[in-house]
Protein backbone atom coordinates (compact mmCIF):
# COMPACT_ATOMS: atom_id res chain seq x y z
CA UNK A 1 0.00 0.00 0.00
CA UNK A 2 2.76 2.57 0.86
CA UNK A 3 4.55 1.95 -2.53
CA UNK A 4 1.05 2.95 -4.18
CA UNK A 5 0.93 6.17 -2.04
CA UNK A 6 4.87 6.66 -3.07
CA UNK A 7 4.48 7.09 -6.58
CA UNK A 8 1.72 9.41 -6.14
CA UNK A 9 3.45 11.60 -3.64
CA UNK A 10 7.14 11.11 -4.94
CA UNK A 11 6.68 13.50 -8.10
CA UNK A 12 4.02 15.90 -6.69
CA UNK A 13 7.01 16.47 -3.45
CA UNK A 14 9.70 16.65 -6.08
CA UNK A 15 7.95 18.96 -8.36
CA UNK A 16 7.23 21.57 -5.34
CA UNK A 17 11.03 20.94 -4.55
CA UNK A 18 11.32 22.10 -8.09
CA UNK A 19 9.43 25.24 -7.37
CA UNK A 20 11.57 26.07 -4.32
CA UNK A 21 15.07 25.18 -5.69
CA UNK A 22 14.71 26.05 -9.66
CA UNK A 23 18.73 24.84 -10.30
CA UNK A 24 18.19 21.69 -8.50
CA UNK A 25 15.27 20.70 -10.91
CA UNK A 26 16.54 17.85 -13.16
CA UNK A 27 18.59 16.60 -9.86
CA UNK A 28 14.97 16.00 -8.33
CA UNK A 29 13.21 14.65 -11.13
CA UNK A 30 16.49 11.75 -11.39
CA UNK A 31 16.03 11.27 -7.35
CA UNK A 32 11.65 10.85 -8.09
CA UNK A 33 12.65 8.31 -11.22
CA UNK A 34 15.05 6.07 -8.93
CA UNK A 35 12.36 6.46 -5.92
CA UNK A 36 9.56 5.73 -8.52
CA UNK A 37 11.17 2.53 -9.89
CA UNK A 38 11.69 1.07 -6.49
CA UNK A 39 8.46 2.01 -5.70
CA UNK A 40 7.04 0.41 -8.60
CA UNK A 41 9.02 -2.84 -8.81
CA UNK A 42 8.11 -3.40 -4.97
CA UNK A 43 4.52 -2.86 -5.79
CA UNK A 44 4.38 -5.33 -8.93
CA UNK A 45 6.32 -8.12 -6.49
CA UNK A 46 3.19 -7.54 -3.93
CA UNK A 47 0.52 -7.74 -7.18
CA UNK A 48 1.99 -10.81 -8.75
CA UNK A 49 1.47 -12.74 -5.88
CA UNK A 50 -1.39 -11.35 -4.12
CA UNK A 51 -3.19 -9.70 -7.21
CA UNK A 52 -4.72 -5.96 -7.33
CA UNK A 53 -4.22 -3.58 -4.20
CA UNK A 54 -6.75 -1.37 -2.75
CA UNK A 55 -6.09 1.95 -0.22
CA UNK A 56 -9.08 3.69 0.91
CA UNK A 57 -7.04 6.80 1.86
CA UNK A 58 -7.52 8.11 5.77
CA UNK A 59 -9.77 5.13 5.99
CA UNK A 60 -12.30 6.58 4.42
CA UNK A 61 -13.96 3.75 2.24
CA UNK A 62 -16.61 4.49 -0.75
CA UNK A 63 -18.59 6.33 -1.18
CA UNK A 64 -18.05 9.14 1.13
CA UNK A 65 -14.09 8.45 0.75
CA UNK A 66 -11.69 8.13 -2.70
CA UNK A 67 -10.26 4.78 -3.15
CA UNK A 68 -7.60 4.19 -5.14
CA UNK A 69 -6.57 0.75 -6.71
CA UNK A 70 -3.98 -0.56 -8.25
CA UNK A 71 -5.10 -3.22 -11.16
CA UNK A 72 -2.29 -4.58 -14.02
CA UNK A 73 -4.16 -1.30 -16.23
CA UNK A 74 -2.89 1.06 -13.77
CA UNK A 75 0.00 -0.31 -13.37
CA UNK A 76 1.26 -0.90 -16.84
CA UNK A 77 0.68 2.40 -17.78
CA UNK A 78 2.18 3.69 -14.16
CA UNK A 79 5.53 1.21 -15.56
CA UNK A 80 5.62 3.11 -19.08
CA UNK A 81 5.55 6.72 -17.42
CA UNK A 82 8.49 5.71 -15.34
CA UNK A 83 10.14 4.51 -18.52
CA UNK A 84 9.44 7.55 -20.23
CA UNK A 85 10.13 9.94 -17.81
CA UNK A 86 13.42 8.12 -16.88
CA UNK A 87 14.28 8.26 -20.25
CA UNK A 88 12.79 12.08 -20.92
CA UNK A 89 14.52 13.36 -17.59
CA UNK A 90 17.73 11.35 -18.98
CA UNK A 91 18.08 13.62 -21.87
CA UNK A 92 16.74 16.80 -20.82
CA UNK A 93 18.71 17.31 -18.01
CA UNK A 94 22.04 18.25 -19.75
CA UNK A 95 19.84 20.19 -22.14
CA UNK A 96 21.08 23.70 -22.10
CA UNK A 97 18.11 25.52 -23.40
CA UNK A 98 15.49 23.46 -21.59
CA UNK A 99 14.45 26.53 -19.02
CA UNK A 100 13.78 25.84 -15.34
CA UNK A 101 10.17 25.60 -14.70
CA UNK A 102 10.69 22.43 -17.32
CA UNK A 103 11.36 20.45 -14.26
CA UNK A 104 8.07 21.07 -11.66
CA UNK A 105 5.97 21.09 -15.47
CA UNK A 106 7.13 17.58 -15.69
CA UNK A 107 6.77 15.92 -12.76
CA UNK A 108 3.58 17.76 -11.94
CA UNK A 109 2.39 15.80 -14.91
CA UNK A 110 3.96 13.05 -13.97
CA UNK A 111 2.01 13.21 -10.51
CA UNK A 112 -1.67 13.70 -12.36
CA UNK A 113 -0.99 10.45 -14.42
CA UNK A 114 -0.08 8.46 -11.84
CA UNK A 115 -3.62 9.61 -9.74
CA UNK A 116 -5.59 8.99 -12.72
CA UNK A 117 -4.43 5.41 -13.47
CA UNK A 118 -5.21 4.64 -9.86
CA UNK A 119 -8.42 6.50 -8.75
CA UNK A 120 -11.86 4.91 -8.85
CA UNK A 121 -13.64 8.03 -8.20
CA UNK A 122 -15.17 9.85 -11.12
CA UNK A 123 -14.90 13.32 -9.14
CA UNK A 124 -11.09 12.86 -8.27
CA UNK A 125 -10.38 11.56 -12.31
CA UNK A 126 -11.82 15.14 -12.56
CA UNK A 127 -9.07 16.94 -10.48
CA UNK A 128 -6.34 14.72 -12.17
CA UNK A 129 -7.57 15.21 -15.93
CA UNK A 130 -7.64 19.13 -15.15
CA UNK A 131 -4.09 18.91 -13.46
CA UNK A 132 -2.63 16.90 -16.37
CA UNK A 133 -4.26 19.57 -18.88
CA UNK A 134 -2.56 22.77 -17.10
CA UNK A 135 0.47 21.04 -16.74
CA UNK A 136 0.53 20.00 -20.36
CA UNK A 137 -0.51 23.36 -21.82
CA UNK A 138 2.46 24.81 -19.73
CA UNK A 139 4.82 22.45 -21.26
CA UNK A 140 3.90 23.17 -24.97
CA UNK A 141 4.00 26.81 -24.20
CA UNK A 142 7.70 26.69 -23.14
CA UNK A 143 8.14 26.51 -26.86
CA UNK A 144 8.50 30.17 -26.80
CA UNK A 145 6.48 32.77 -28.69
CA UNK A 146 5.92 30.60 -31.71
CA UNK A 147 3.94 27.84 -29.00
CA UNK A 148 2.29 29.97 -27.23
CA UNK A 149 -0.59 29.60 -30.27
CA UNK A 150 -1.21 26.22 -30.37
CA UNK A 151 -0.81 26.22 -26.38
CA UNK A 152 -4.22 28.42 -26.46
CA UNK A 153 -5.54 26.02 -28.68
CA UNK A 154 -4.59 22.73 -26.87
CA UNK A 155 -6.03 24.92 -23.64
CA UNK A 156 -9.26 25.88 -25.54
CA UNK A 157 -9.76 22.33 -26.21
CA UNK A 158 -8.79 20.68 -23.28
CA UNK A 159 -10.79 22.81 -21.09
CA UNK A 160 -14.21 22.06 -23.10
CA UNK A 161 -13.55 18.51 -22.62
CA UNK A 162 -12.54 18.49 -19.37
CA UNK A 163 -16.14 20.67 -18.77
CA UNK A 164 -18.19 18.11 -20.86
CA UNK A 165 -16.70 15.42 -18.53
CA UNK A 166 -17.81 17.18 -15.41
CA UNK A 167 -21.06 17.81 -16.64
CA UNK A 168 -21.42 13.90 -17.06
CA UNK A 169 -20.33 13.22 -14.19
CA UNK A 170 -22.48 15.67 -12.13
CA UNK A 171 -25.61 13.39 -13.55
CA UNK A 172 -24.20 10.26 -12.41
CA UNK A 173 -23.94 11.36 -9.26
CA UNK A 174 -27.80 12.82 -9.27
CA UNK A 175 -29.01 9.78 -10.33
CA UNK A 176 -26.82 7.34 -8.14
CA UNK A 177 -25.61 9.36 -5.59
CA UNK A 178 -22.06 7.66 -5.23
CA UNK A 179 -19.04 7.89 -8.12
CA UNK A 180 -16.81 4.86 -7.09
CA UNK A 181 -16.26 3.03 -10.47
CA UNK A 182 -16.75 -0.58 -8.26
CA UNK A 183 -19.99 0.54 -6.63
CA UNK A 184 -21.41 2.38 -10.15
CA UNK A 185 -20.88 -0.77 -11.38
CA UNK A 186 -23.18 -2.47 -9.06
CA UNK A 187 -25.99 -0.22 -9.51
CA UNK A 188 -29.43 -0.91 -11.61
CA UNK A 189 -28.77 1.48 -14.63
CA UNK A 190 -30.58 5.28 -14.16
CA UNK A 191 -32.36 6.93 -16.78
CA UNK A 192 -29.77 9.84 -17.49
CA UNK A 193 -26.76 7.31 -17.62
CA UNK A 194 -26.74 7.25 -21.76
CA UNK A 195 -26.69 11.23 -21.39
CA UNK A 196 -24.07 10.83 -18.82
CA UNK A 197 -22.01 8.47 -20.37
CA UNK A 198 -22.22 10.14 -23.91
CA UNK A 199 -21.06 13.59 -21.90
CA UNK A 200 -17.95 12.20 -19.95
CA UNK A 201 -17.08 10.11 -23.61
CA UNK A 202 -17.32 13.20 -25.78
CA UNK A 203 -15.25 14.95 -23.34
CA UNK A 204 -12.63 12.60 -23.12
CA UNK A 205 -12.52 12.01 -26.91
CA UNK A 206 -11.60 15.57 -27.30
CA UNK A 207 -8.64 15.05 -24.35
CA UNK A 208 -7.63 12.28 -26.50
CA UNK A 209 -7.42 14.08 -29.58
CA UNK A 210 -9.80 11.22 -31.45
CA UNK A 211 -10.60 12.26 -34.76
CA UNK A 212 -12.05 14.71 -35.55
CA UNK A 213 -10.89 16.28 -32.27
CA UNK A 214 -7.68 15.84 -33.19
CA UNK A 215 -6.92 19.27 -34.66
CA UNK A 216 -5.37 20.53 -31.75
CA UNK A 217 -2.62 17.46 -30.97
CA UNK A 218 0.02 18.21 -34.23
CA UNK A 219 0.56 21.59 -33.37
CA UNK A 220 0.99 21.61 -29.57
CA UNK A 221 2.97 18.56 -29.63
CA UNK A 222 5.36 19.96 -32.78
CA UNK A 223 6.03 23.32 -30.84
CA UNK A 224 6.84 22.14 -27.70
CA UNK A 225 10.64 21.65 -26.54
CA UNK A 226 11.27 17.51 -27.61
CA UNK A 227 11.34 16.08 -24.28
CA UNK A 228 8.29 17.80 -23.54
CA UNK A 229 6.82 16.51 -27.11
CA UNK A 230 8.15 13.10 -25.15
CA UNK A 231 5.51 12.73 -22.45
CA UNK A 232 2.60 14.73 -24.06
CA UNK A 233 2.59 12.18 -27.05
CA UNK A 234 3.64 9.25 -25.64
CA UNK A 235 1.54 9.83 -21.81
CA UNK A 236 -0.68 12.28 -21.89
CA UNK A 237 -3.73 11.11 -24.48
CA UNK A 238 -3.34 7.76 -22.40
CA UNK A 239 -4.66 9.43 -19.48
CA UNK A 240 -7.85 9.84 -20.85
CA UNK A 241 -7.92 6.37 -22.45
CA UNK A 242 -7.79 4.80 -19.62
CA UNK A 243 -10.73 6.08 -18.00
CA UNK A 244 -12.58 5.72 -20.81
CA UNK A 245 -11.77 1.79 -20.56
CA UNK A 246 -12.77 2.39 -17.08
CA UNK A 247 -16.18 4.07 -17.80
CA UNK A 248 -16.98 1.48 -20.62
CA UNK A 249 -15.72 -1.64 -19.24
CA UNK A 250 -15.85 -1.24 -14.92
CA UNK A 251 -18.32 1.36 -14.64
CA UNK A 252 -21.10 1.45 -16.94
CA UNK A 253 -20.75 -1.14 -19.42
CA UNK A 254 -24.70 -1.47 -19.34
CA UNK A 255 -24.94 1.38 -21.11
CA UNK A 256 -23.33 0.23 -24.08
CA UNK A 257 -24.97 -1.14 -27.35
CA UNK A 258 -23.60 -1.91 -30.58
CA UNK A 259 -24.46 1.12 -32.54
CA UNK A 260 -22.58 3.67 -29.70
CA UNK A 261 -19.45 1.05 -29.78
CA UNK A 262 -19.06 1.12 -33.28
CA UNK A 263 -19.25 4.39 -34.02
CA UNK A 264 -16.21 5.10 -31.44
CA UNK A 265 -14.74 2.43 -33.69
CA UNK A 266 -15.80 4.32 -36.65
CA UNK A 267 -14.20 7.44 -35.24
CA UNK A 268 -10.76 5.31 -34.42
CA UNK A 269 -10.47 4.03 -37.94
CA UNK A 270 -11.28 7.37 -39.37
CA UNK A 271 -8.17 8.88 -37.50
CA UNK A 272 -5.87 5.75 -38.56
CA UNK A 273 -6.71 6.64 -42.46
CA UNK A 274 -6.52 10.77 -41.22
CA UNK A 275 -3.58 10.61 -39.26
CA UNK A 276 -1.25 8.50 -41.85
CA UNK A 277 -2.85 10.62 -44.86
CA UNK A 278 -1.45 13.65 -42.60
CA UNK A 279 1.76 12.71 -41.37
CA UNK A 280 2.72 11.34 -45.65
CA UNK A 281 2.26 15.16 -45.97
CA UNK A 282 4.23 16.30 -43.37
CA UNK A 283 7.82 18.17 -44.45
CA UNK A 284 8.89 17.99 -40.33
CA UNK A 285 9.90 15.13 -38.60
CA UNK A 286 8.19 16.18 -35.54
CA UNK A 287 4.86 17.26 -37.58
CA UNK A 288 5.35 13.33 -38.92
CA UNK A 289 5.64 11.95 -35.19
CA UNK A 290 2.92 14.12 -34.00
CA UNK A 291 0.18 13.03 -36.70
CA UNK A 292 1.30 9.51 -36.50
CA UNK A 293 -0.37 9.78 -32.90
CA UNK A 294 -3.26 11.24 -33.67
CA UNK A 295 -3.35 7.59 -36.02
CA UNK A 296 -2.26 5.22 -33.51
CA UNK A 297 -4.28 6.73 -31.05
CA UNK A 298 -7.25 6.01 -33.93
CA UNK A 299 -6.44 1.61 -33.25
CA UNK A 300 -7.36 1.78 -29.47
CA UNK A 301 -10.90 2.77 -29.94
CA UNK A 302 -11.27 -0.43 -31.79
CA UNK A 303 -11.53 -2.26 -28.59
CA UNK A 304 -14.92 -0.85 -27.90
CA UNK A 305 -16.53 -3.21 -30.43
CA UNK A 306 -13.81 -5.95 -30.19
CA UNK A 307 -14.24 -6.41 -26.53
CA UNK A 308 -17.69 -4.32 -25.26
CA UNK A 309 -21.22 -4.38 -25.64
CA UNK A 310 -22.77 -8.14 -27.22
CA UNK A 311 -18.60 -9.18 -27.28
CA UNK A 312 -18.17 -8.57 -23.83
CA UNK A 313 -18.85 -11.70 -22.75
CA UNK A 314 -17.07 -13.62 -25.36
CA UNK A 315 -14.12 -15.51 -25.13
CA UNK A 316 -12.30 -13.05 -27.18
CA UNK A 317 -13.03 -10.14 -24.93
CA UNK A 318 -9.52 -10.72 -23.01
CA UNK A 319 -7.61 -10.98 -26.13
CA UNK A 320 -8.99 -7.43 -27.56
CA UNK A 321 -8.86 -5.73 -24.25
CA UNK A 322 -5.45 -6.70 -23.48
CA UNK A 323 -3.92 -6.27 -27.22
CA UNK A 324 -5.49 -2.54 -27.05
CA UNK A 325 -3.69 -1.87 -23.88
CA UNK A 326 -0.82 -3.44 -25.34
CA UNK A 327 -0.84 -1.24 -28.37
CA UNK A 328 -1.37 1.84 -25.63
CA UNK A 329 1.70 0.88 -24.04
CA UNK A 330 3.96 -0.28 -27.44
CA UNK A 331 3.25 3.21 -28.68
CA UNK A 332 4.27 5.30 -25.56
CA UNK A 333 7.82 3.53 -25.74
CA UNK A 334 8.08 3.90 -29.75
CA UNK A 335 6.87 7.35 -29.45
CA UNK A 336 8.75 8.79 -26.58
CA UNK A 337 11.91 7.23 -28.30
CA UNK A 338 11.14 8.81 -31.64
CA UNK A 339 11.14 12.57 -30.15
CA UNK A 340 13.93 12.27 -27.97
CA UNK A 341 15.76 11.18 -31.65
CA UNK A 342 14.08 14.10 -32.70
CA UNK A 343 14.88 16.46 -30.12
CA UNK A 344 19.16 14.93 -30.39
CA UNK A 345 19.10 15.50 -34.22
CA UNK A 346 17.15 19.06 -33.63
CA UNK A 347 20.59 19.37 -30.86
CA UNK A 348 23.01 17.74 -33.71
CA UNK A 349 21.93 19.77 -37.39
CA UNK A 350 19.91 22.66 -36.05
CA UNK A 351 16.47 21.66 -37.92
CA UNK A 352 13.87 19.27 -38.03
CA UNK A 353 13.50 19.49 -41.35
CA UNK A 354 13.39 15.95 -43.78
CA UNK A 355 16.09 17.46 -45.55
CA UNK A 356 18.37 18.62 -43.03
CA UNK A 357 18.42 14.59 -41.55
CA UNK A 358 20.11 13.82 -44.37
CA UNK A 359 22.93 10.75 -43.32
CA UNK A 360 22.33 11.58 -40.09
CA UNK A 361 22.68 7.53 -39.71
CA UNK A 362 26.35 7.75 -39.94
CA UNK A 363 26.77 10.81 -37.66
CA UNK A 364 24.73 9.78 -34.95
CA UNK A 365 24.40 5.64 -35.07
CA UNK A 366 22.37 4.84 -32.33
CA UNK A 367 20.23 7.21 -32.57
CA UNK A 368 18.97 6.49 -36.20
CA UNK A 369 19.03 2.42 -34.85
CA UNK A 370 16.34 3.69 -31.95
CA UNK A 371 14.31 5.61 -34.39
CA UNK A 372 14.03 2.07 -36.54
CA UNK A 373 13.44 -0.18 -33.94
CA UNK A 374 10.30 2.26 -32.69
CA UNK A 375 9.39 2.27 -36.37
CA UNK A 376 8.93 -1.68 -35.95
CA UNK A 377 6.87 -1.43 -33.23
CA UNK A 378 5.11 1.59 -35.12
CA UNK A 379 4.02 -0.81 -37.86
CA UNK A 380 3.25 -3.95 -36.23
CA UNK A 381 5.59 -6.17 -36.99
CA UNK A 382 7.46 -8.78 -35.16
CA UNK A 383 8.50 -9.32 -32.40
CA UNK A 384 7.48 -6.08 -31.23
CA UNK A 385 4.86 -5.02 -28.65
CA UNK A 386 2.72 -3.38 -31.40
CA UNK A 387 3.02 -6.99 -33.14
CA UNK A 388 1.26 -8.81 -29.87
CA UNK A 389 -1.62 -5.34 -30.15
CA UNK A 390 -2.16 -6.11 -33.39
CA UNK A 391 -2.26 -10.14 -33.57
CA UNK A 392 -4.05 -10.21 -30.74
CA UNK A 393 -6.61 -7.48 -31.75
CA UNK A 394 -6.57 -9.18 -35.41
CA UNK A 395 -7.82 -12.60 -34.05
CA UNK A 396 -10.67 -10.91 -31.85
CA UNK A 397 -12.05 -8.82 -35.33
CA UNK A 398 -12.11 -12.11 -37.56
CA UNK A 399 -12.96 -14.50 -34.45
CA UNK A 400 -15.73 -12.25 -34.10
CA UNK A 401 -16.36 -12.11 -37.54
CA UNK A 402 -15.98 -7.73 -37.38
CA UNK A 403 -13.58 -8.64 -40.45
CA UNK A 404 -13.38 -4.82 -41.01
CA UNK A 405 -11.31 -3.57 -38.18
CA UNK A 406 -9.09 -6.33 -38.76
CA UNK A 407 -8.67 -4.23 -42.16
CA UNK A 408 -8.01 -0.86 -40.54
CA UNK A 409 -5.09 -2.57 -38.54
CA UNK A 410 -3.68 -3.75 -41.61
CA UNK A 411 -3.81 -0.73 -43.81
CA UNK A 412 -2.91 1.44 -41.01
CA UNK A 413 0.16 -0.95 -40.49
CA UNK A 414 0.98 -0.02 -44.34
CA UNK A 415 0.71 3.61 -43.85
CA UNK A 416 2.79 3.72 -40.88
CA UNK A 417 5.41 2.01 -43.23
CA UNK A 418 5.05 4.64 -45.89
CA UNK A 419 5.26 7.91 -43.79
CA UNK A 420 7.84 6.47 -41.86
CA UNK A 421 10.06 5.63 -44.77
CA UNK A 422 10.18 9.03 -46.08
CA UNK A 423 12.15 10.27 -42.81
CA UNK A 424 14.21 6.41 -42.57
CA UNK A 425 14.93 6.84 -46.14
CA UNK A 426 16.89 10.08 -45.74
CA UNK A 427 18.44 9.08 -42.67
CA UNK A 428 20.08 5.83 -44.29
CA UNK A 429 21.53 7.90 -47.06
CA UNK A 430 25.40 7.69 -47.60
CA UNK A 431 26.52 10.94 -47.16
CA UNK A 432 28.20 12.85 -44.07
CA UNK A 433 26.76 15.72 -42.74
CA UNK A 434 27.99 18.58 -40.92
CA UNK A 435 26.59 18.41 -37.37
CA UNK A 436 27.25 18.93 -33.63
CA UNK A 437 28.48 15.53 -31.65
CA UNK A 438 25.85 14.02 -29.04
CA UNK A 439 27.42 12.02 -26.34
CA UNK A 440 27.20 8.77 -26.62
CA UNK A 441 25.25 7.97 -23.44
CA UNK A 442 22.60 10.22 -24.49
CA UNK A 443 22.06 8.55 -27.82
CA UNK A 444 21.70 5.32 -25.87
CA UNK A 445 18.39 6.80 -24.15
CA UNK A 446 15.67 6.44 -27.57
CA UNK A 447 17.90 3.07 -27.94
CA UNK A 448 16.82 1.13 -24.52
CA UNK A 449 13.01 3.39 -24.98
CA UNK A 450 12.82 1.42 -28.66
CA UNK A 451 14.21 -2.29 -27.28
CA UNK A 452 11.22 -1.86 -24.60
CA UNK A 453 9.14 -1.77 -26.76
CA UNK A 454 10.36 -4.89 -28.86
CA UNK A 455 11.09 -6.42 -25.50
CA UNK A 456 7.20 -6.26 -24.59
CA UNK A 457 6.65 -8.66 -27.80
CA UNK A 458 9.05 -10.83 -26.73
CA UNK A 459 7.97 -11.45 -23.30
CA UNK A 460 4.27 -10.73 -23.82
CA UNK A 461 3.01 -13.94 -21.85
CA UNK A 462 4.53 -12.11 -18.82
CA UNK A 463 3.10 -8.33 -19.93
CA UNK A 464 -0.49 -10.16 -20.64
CA UNK A 465 -0.84 -12.14 -17.59
CA UNK A 466 0.27 -9.05 -15.58
CA UNK A 467 -2.34 -6.26 -17.33
CA UNK A 468 -4.86 -9.11 -16.66
CA UNK A 469 -4.71 -8.46 -12.79
CA UNK A 470 -8.01 -7.44 -11.58
CA UNK A 471 -9.66 -6.77 -14.94
CA UNK A 472 -13.14 -7.54 -14.89
CA UNK A 473 -13.92 -10.89 -16.42
CA UNK A 474 -10.82 -11.78 -16.45
CA UNK A 475 -11.73 -15.29 -15.50
CA UNK A 476 -12.66 -15.65 -19.45
CA UNK A 477 -9.71 -17.14 -21.55
CA UNK A 478 -8.54 -15.19 -24.35
CA UNK A 479 -8.03 -16.59 -27.65
CA UNK B 1 -34.86 23.38 -7.00
CA UNK B 2 -35.88 22.80 -11.04
CA UNK B 3 -35.26 25.75 -11.78
CA UNK B 4 -31.52 26.28 -10.81
CA UNK B 5 -30.96 23.43 -12.57
CA UNK B 6 -32.97 24.39 -15.66
CA UNK B 7 -30.50 27.59 -15.17
CA UNK B 8 -27.70 25.83 -14.54
CA UNK B 9 -28.20 24.01 -17.93
CA UNK B 10 -29.20 26.92 -19.79
CA UNK B 11 -25.58 28.33 -18.95
CA UNK B 12 -23.93 25.95 -20.29
CA UNK B 13 -25.54 25.73 -23.21
CA UNK B 14 -24.72 29.59 -23.74
CA UNK B 15 -20.84 29.10 -22.74
CA UNK B 16 -20.14 26.17 -25.36
CA UNK B 17 -22.18 28.61 -28.13
CA UNK B 18 -19.30 31.16 -26.46
CA UNK B 19 -16.59 28.20 -26.29
CA UNK B 20 -17.07 27.44 -29.95
CA UNK B 21 -18.46 30.51 -31.44
CA UNK B 22 -16.12 33.69 -30.04
CA UNK B 23 -12.87 33.99 -31.78
CA UNK B 24 -11.33 36.54 -29.18
CA UNK B 25 -9.46 34.46 -27.01
CA UNK B 26 -10.11 36.59 -23.66
CA UNK B 27 -14.24 36.06 -24.78
CA UNK B 28 -13.27 32.07 -24.88
CA UNK B 29 -11.85 32.44 -21.27
CA UNK B 30 -15.23 33.76 -19.93
CA UNK B 31 -17.27 31.69 -21.87
CA UNK B 32 -15.67 28.82 -20.39
CA UNK B 33 -16.33 30.01 -16.90
CA UNK B 34 -19.97 30.53 -17.81
CA UNK B 35 -20.14 26.91 -18.07
CA UNK B 36 -18.39 25.87 -15.29
CA UNK B 37 -20.86 28.39 -13.05
CA UNK B 38 -23.62 26.38 -15.15
CA UNK B 39 -22.42 23.32 -14.35
CA UNK B 40 -22.05 24.08 -10.82
CA UNK B 41 -25.47 25.75 -10.37
CA UNK B 42 -26.69 22.37 -11.87
CA UNK B 43 -25.05 20.10 -9.33
CA UNK B 44 -26.24 21.93 -6.26
CA UNK B 45 -29.23 21.90 -7.47
CA UNK B 46 -29.24 18.29 -8.37
CA UNK B 47 -28.23 17.46 -4.70
CA UNK B 48 -31.26 18.97 -2.97
CA UNK B 49 -33.06 16.15 -2.01
CA UNK B 50 -36.28 16.23 -0.13
CA UNK B 51 -35.47 19.67 1.54
CA UNK B 52 -32.24 18.91 2.70
CA UNK B 53 -29.10 19.77 1.06
CA UNK B 54 -26.37 16.84 0.60
CA UNK B 55 -22.89 17.71 1.81
CA UNK B 56 -20.83 15.98 -1.00
CA UNK B 57 -21.88 18.10 -3.61
CA UNK B 58 -21.24 21.51 -1.97
CA UNK B 59 -17.55 19.50 -1.51
CA UNK B 60 -17.38 19.07 -4.64
CA UNK B 61 -18.56 22.04 -6.03
CA UNK B 62 -16.28 24.24 -3.98
CA UNK B 63 -12.90 21.94 -5.55
CA UNK B 64 -14.51 22.52 -8.81
CA UNK B 65 -14.26 25.89 -8.21
CA UNK B 66 -10.62 25.91 -7.64
CA UNK B 67 -9.74 23.77 -10.43
CA UNK B 68 -11.71 26.28 -12.84
CA UNK B 69 -10.41 29.19 -11.12
CA UNK B 70 -6.58 27.97 -11.67
CA UNK B 71 -7.56 26.98 -15.23
CA UNK B 72 -8.70 30.70 -16.16
CA UNK B 73 -5.71 32.08 -14.24
CA UNK B 74 -3.13 29.76 -16.92
CA UNK B 75 -5.63 30.33 -19.72
CA UNK B 76 -5.40 34.72 -19.04
CA UNK B 77 -1.75 34.16 -18.49
CA UNK B 78 -1.53 32.69 -22.04
CA UNK B 79 -3.77 34.65 -23.46
CA UNK B 80 -1.84 38.37 -22.20
CA UNK B 81 1.50 36.28 -23.57
CA UNK B 82 -0.23 35.45 -26.92
CA UNK B 83 -1.26 39.25 -27.36
CA UNK B 84 1.99 40.22 -26.71
CA UNK B 85 4.08 38.60 -28.49
CA UNK B 86 1.70 38.57 -31.85
CA UNK B 87 -0.14 41.71 -30.94
CA UNK B 88 -3.65 40.03 -31.76
CA UNK B 89 -6.29 38.70 -29.22
CA UNK B 90 -7.59 36.21 -31.90
CA UNK B 91 -5.47 32.73 -32.86
CA UNK B 92 -4.12 32.81 -36.07
CA UNK B 93 -6.34 30.09 -38.17
CA UNK B 94 -9.27 31.85 -36.95
CA UNK B 95 -8.52 35.07 -38.23
CA UNK B 96 -10.88 35.88 -41.27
Amino acid sequence: MSAMIALLALPLAGALAAVATPRQGARIAGLVALASAVALALLIAQMTSAGSVRVAPGGWDAPLGIVLEADGLAVGFIALTVAVMAGVIAIAAPMRSLAAPFWPLAMLAWAALNAIFLSRDLFNLYVGLELLTLAAVALVAMGGDKALGAALRYLIFALTGSILYLAGVVLVYSAHGMLDIDLLAGTMPGRTDRMAMALMTVGLLIKTALFPFHVWLAPAHAAAPAPASAILSALVPKASFVILLRLWFEAMPDTANDRILSVLAVLGALAVVHGGAMALRQGRLKQIIAYSTVAQIGYLFLVFPLAGGDSAAQPWAAGAWTGTVFQALGHGLAKAAMFLCAGMWIIAVGSDRLEALRGLARALPMTAMAFAIAAITLMGLPPSGGFTAKYLMMTTAFASGQVVWGLVLLGGGLLAAAYLYRPMALLFTREMPDFTPVPRALQLVPLVLALLAVGMGILSDGVYTFVQIGRPGAAEEGL
Amino acid sequence: MTLYAVTGALLVALGLYGLIAARALLRRVVAFNVVGSGVFLMFGALGWHAGQADPVPQALIITGIVVALSASALAVGLVVAHARATGSQVLEDDAR
